[in-house]
């Protein structure tokens, strides 16, 4: 089965690790991720200033090339391109006078209203295969992999866009009790990262990172899983860091849920990309017999 | 901090262009002070959120433009998911950033980013950051 996937530009370059482990566990479990041709840049994050249309047009552009090509939902990987086409699609569904705008303005396009479903590649783990049909796929349990679930913001706010409960989100666990390892929760699973203000303040990026790391390593886990580039480079980029001045911290990898997907379904360790993770996940893995 | 809070400056032009720009009825706000208790960046504020809607309706431009809050919010929505009125104070974050930013004047210089970390950080941050840092 084919589905429209839209991979955005950080998949491309810093984050193979997040999409090719995604696009070969999916032909394993009989689904193409298939790209949309002429895909542009989602803009990353969603305007929230009521006159600003004109950062609504690129969003909107991907969502319009998925109709021409004959698709009715479109699949996402990374949290900010889920969260941005997401809200740009509900903005062209629910408020008519924006719609007529940004309609207006793009006449070289077709008129968009809000046809397509925006979904994340969780969903279609949960939703269109289910999780003990996956379960039935997996050819190497994680066992004794004690991972912990680690949200962001951008799958799940606002509210109409979350794809779990706010707050009590469950489906990266259920994900990671599916691959065979062991779910660690802690509170600060949906805390932000800090996110963009890395390019304004890299100093407070660690601060925040070293309360998400610290408090997941408080309840037992030996490694993080999440779905976002930006998530994985703020808690990851400082971490050699927080090594030096912290003795009781060795360091944390950080794992996208399509690398731990991968590895469960037996698919050759070289397409997780392991070498572009953060916090050494290779040795953790060997450590557990998980990897050659 | 001392402010003299005056009833002649809740009609100005900033309070019309925040509403404006925002969106949003500042007057929902019955300052419960949920959204400065779930966000994980208030500790570094000037400005608590909470307070920052109470001056932003009575028209306190200029404690509000001087404070750093606005640009250390993150837009990560633990306020708007948790507001018991309904606020979305991250559009009013939002409209007090784009009130400085719309008159050319940047929080971020792009050029001013080291090129080292510039080539480290993913296209993800620098859009995104340059989106809500520069006009």
């Amino acid at each position: 089965m084919s589905l429209a996937y839209y991979p955005g530009c950080t998949l491309k370059t810093k984050a193979k690790n997040l999409e090719e482990p995604a696009i070969a566990s999916m032909e394993v479990l009989g689904f193409k991720l298939e790209e949309i041709t002429r895909w542009n840049c989602c803009g990353a994050v969603h305007s929230l200033a009521d006159d600003d249309l004109i950062h609504q047009v690129a969003p909107v552009r991907n969502l319009i090339r998925t109709t021409e090509q004959g698709k009715n939902k479109l699949v996402t990987l990374c949290s900010f391109c889920f969260n941005t086409l997401k809200r740009a699609n509900l903005l062209m569904k629910a408020d008519t006078e924006k719609r007529n705008t940004i309609n207006s303005f793009m006449d070289d396009e077709i008129d968009y209203s809000g046809e397509v479903k925006v979904i994340h590649l969780l969903e279609v783990l949960r939703d269109e295969i289910g999780w003990e049909a996956l379960a039935q796929k997996v050819k190497l349990p994680l066992r004794d992999l004690k991972v912990a679930p680690y949200y962001g913001c951008m799958l799940l706010r606002p509210r109409e866009v979350a794809m779990d409960s706010v707050e009590n989100p469950g489906i990266l666990r259920k994900l990671v009790e599916t691959v065979g390892a062991t779910s660690v929760d802690f509170p600060e699973s949906t805390r932000c990262c800090g996110s963009y203000q890395i390019i304004s303040d890299p100093g407070v990026i660690s601060a925040y990172a070293w309360n998400i790391l610290s408090s997941a390593l408080s309840y037992g886990a030996e490694a993080l899983v999440l779905t976002c580039p930006l998530c994985a480079y703020d808690l990851g980029q400082g971490q050699e860091e927080l090594v030096k001045k912290r003795a009781e911290f060795k360091g944390m990898p950080i794992f996208y849920f399509t690398q731990l997907l991968a590895l469960a379904l037996g698919l050759d360790h070289q397409v997780c990309h392991f070498e572009l993770n953060y916090g050494n996940p290779e040795s953790l893995l060997r450590e557990k017999n998980l990897l050659p | 901090m001392s402010v003299t809070i005056s009833s002649k400056r809740r009609g100005t032009e900033f309070v019309k262009k925040v509403k404006e720009l925002s969106g949003e009825n500042l007057h929902l706000c019955y300052q419960c002070g949920m959204c400065s208790g779930v966000c994980p960046a208030a500790s570094n504020m000037d400005l608590s959120p909470r307070q920052v809607i109470e001056l932003a309706r009575l028209g306190m431009q200029n404690e509000i433009v001087k404070s750093k809050t606005v640009w250390i919010c993150a837009s990560c929505l633990a306020c708007t998911v948790n507001c018991p009125r309904g606020f979305d104070l991250s559009r009013l974050m939002e409209a007090i950033r784009l009130l400085t930013l719309r008159r050319n004047v940047d929080h971020v210089k792009p050029e001013q980013i080291p090129p080292e970390e510039r080539d480290d950080i993913p296209q993800i941050a620098m859009v995104s950051g340059l989106r809500k840092f520069t006009g």
